[in-house]
């Protein structure tokens, strides 16, 4: 099996960049740093399309890679299966995008090798996280995603930043504990790191209370990363003082894998589904939904709003994991999927906003349309598509989870769910009728659109955002089935895993 | 099992410090205290009562062996506790030249 040894480039790429452009950053110029940067997030990005073609001619639909030869439950192991290469693609296709809008959107030319170094280390840890079989492995790679999106939240070290840095810092330092308190149960419990092996273990074991114990533990440190809405306090500050460019990673990306996905793969595959999991997430998502739709409309940020409204989004995920069937569970993926997409659209023009006008309050400015016609393409598309207007995918992925709710009889959900939407409707709205329409106010007379690399960033997000819907026709959406199936199919992973390692 | 319950106590404290405390660096001390008692939970877990190093040489006899994986963990975990540290103390330094102050209820800047 020598041919999947491309699995481990998805750590590897990313992190000879950061190392590379650490070490040679300082002399070689700007445009050399952009290149190499954007060069390595294209291959990345080619690599995790040729990781999907790849494992859908494998039997069983999954990889595994053992790290020096080691047998899985010894040696750590990287393992690809729908799931993971569902996330994988999405990581890179907008790890793609923003690297190129963060070409021309880092200012100083000194920053730019500094800013580089610390995205590739964050995609790192994200590609880690999602590529790993290890337990203790995806808790150091969590780690370095978390410490470099830490330092860039503070990256400008303007007072506003170092102060939302400092929160999430420590927030995210005792979800980390929680987590490595998990994992230390569950080792003492098990005897095993291998998330396989611990799946095949756990599935014999009586389950006494360790078991509930531990998934506590787990839901609180994971949800506090995922920003669910008991524990969302640091999300809106975080994402709102970050660099433009970063919003969008962390909004787009690092909620998702850091949060859900290690979430889902730790509680649906190690130790099965259980209802009672299932109904806390219900509970959590429609609180998410509702109370973070309340919280947006009275915002005045753009930053803020944006950051308030995937607080709601995470809620519509995990709402629709919450109901349990196939349908809900391709909801939740899907809604994964193009939310991903249109709110790191949303931050991104929110940077070139910024850039151009030089606030972020959206009643200073107004009329940005006839000045900057793309970004405010950009923008509706974004706003729609997060909103649930039908040709976008946003329509899809909510009719999908509000149907497999009505369908399992969780009519107070689906109603919450529907009015969760209207709050997202209102606040894009808003942001419409502040930002672009009206009349262009004097002072704003010589603002620019933004440069070339920013607007196809943008623009190819957009577009993104406006088919993502054709994704759910018959032949596509095997893409996502074939991942809910990954986590319909519960403990079974251990049993895949462990066969795959073994041939 | 005392030890267990001693470990558990250094992480509320930890914890206690995290929540309740209102300077900066009485909060990283807190966070450093939390993640001590993690550790130490962690490296009890292999621990045994007059057990040994684990060498396995080909002459020693394999009983009684503490064991090592959480050592490997332990230290894998105390160097991202080491980095954590460092940066959150880059972060309050920082702070302290903008605002002038370490007590967080006058770092308030961000609201809503």
């Amino acid at each position: 099996m020598g041919s999947i040894n491309f699995i481990t480039l998805f750590v590897v790429i990313p992190l000879g960049t950061a190392f590379l452009m650490s070490l040679v950053g300082r002399f070689a110029s700007r445009r050399y740093v952009s290149i190499l940067s954007v060069l390595s997030c294209a291959s990345l990005l080619f690599v995790s399309f040729w990781a999907l073609q790849f494992l859908n001619k494998t039997a069983g639909n999954i990889l595994v890679y053992k790290i020096g030869g080691w047998m899985p439950p010894f040696g750590i192991c990287f393992v690809v299966d729908s799931l993971t290469s569902f996330m994988l693609v999405l990581v890179n296709t907008v790890a793609f995008f923003v690297c190129v809008y963060s070409v021309s959107y880092v200012k100083k030319n000194d920053d730019a090798p500094k800013f580089f170094t610390l995205f590739f280390m964050m995609l790192t840890g994200i590609n880690g996280v999602v590529i790993t079989g290890d337990l203790f492995n995806l808790y150091v790679f969590l780690e370095a995603a978390s410490i470099a999106s830490y330092a860039l939240v503070a990256f400008n070290s303007e007072a506003e930043e170092l102060e939302a840095s400092f929160k999430y810092t420590i927030i995210g330092c005792v979800a980390s504990g929680f987590i490595l308190l998990g994992i230390a149960f569950l080792y003492s419990y098990t005897s095993t790191l291998n998330m396989a092996d611990m799946s095949s273990i756990l599935a014999t074991k009586s389950s006494g209370f360790v078991l509930p114990f531990v998934a506590t533990l787990f839901i609180t440190g994971f949800g506090l990363k995922a920003a669910l809405v008991p524990f969302h306090a640091w999300l809106p500050d975080a994402h709102s003082s970050a660099p433009a460019s970063i919003s969008a990673m962390l909004s787009g990306v690092l909620i998702k894998t850091l949060g859900i996905y290690a979430m889902l793969r730790i509680l649906f595959n190690i130790f099965g589904i259980i209802p009672v999991y299932l109904s806390l997430f219900m509970f959590l998502g429609v609180l998410s939904l509702l109370v973070s739709g309340v919280l947006a409309l009275s915002q005045w940020n753009l930053k803020r709003l944006l950051a308030y409204s995937s607080i709601g989004q995470v809620g519509y995920i995990i709402l629709g994991i919450g109901i349990g069937t196939p349908l809900g569970i391709l909801g939740a993926l899907f809604h994964l999927f193009q939310h991903s997409i249109s709110k790191s659209l949303l931050f991104l023009t929110s940077g070139s906003i910024d850039r151009a006008a030089n606030t972020l309050d959206i009643r200073h400015m107004s009329g940005l349309k006839e000045k900057m016609p793309l970004t405010a393409g950009a923008n509706l598309a974004g706003s729609m598509s997060v909103s649930g207007i039908p040709p976008f995918g946003g329509f899809f992925s909510k009719l999908i989870i509000i149907v497999a709710c009505v369908q399992k009889g969780f009519y107070i959900y689906a109603l919450a769910a529907i009015l969760g939407s209207v709050f997202t409707l209102i606040a894009m709205l808003k942001v419409q009728k502040f930002i672009f329409s009206e009349e262009t106010k004097k002072e704003r007379k010589d603002i620019k659109e933004a440069p070339f690399l920013m607007q196809f960033s943008m623009v190819c997000l957009a577009f993104i955002c406006l088919f993502a819907g054709l994704l759910l026709l018959p032949s596509t959406r095997i893409f996502f089935t074939n991942a809910a199936g990954v986590l319909l199919g519960g403990l079974n992973y251990g049993h895949l895993v462990l066969e795959a390692a073994a041939k | 099992m005392i030890l267990y319950l001693l470990c558990l106590i250094l992480f509320c404290i930890g914890l206690y410090g995290i929540l309740r405390k209102r300077n900066l660096v009485k909060i990283i001390i807190g966070f450093s205290i939390m993640s001590y008692a993690l550790n130490l939970f962690l490296v009890l877990l292999g621990y045994k009562f007059h057990g040994r190093a684990p060498i396995g040489a080909s002459d020693q006899n394999f009983a009684n062996m503490v064991d090592p994986l959480p050592q490997a963990l332990v230290h894998t975990s105390i160097v991202i506790g080491l980095g954590m540290t460092a940066l959150l103390i880059a972060i309050a330094i920082r702070i302290y030249e903008k605002y002038g102050t370490f007590d967080i209820t006058k770092i308030n800047k961000l609201k809503g």
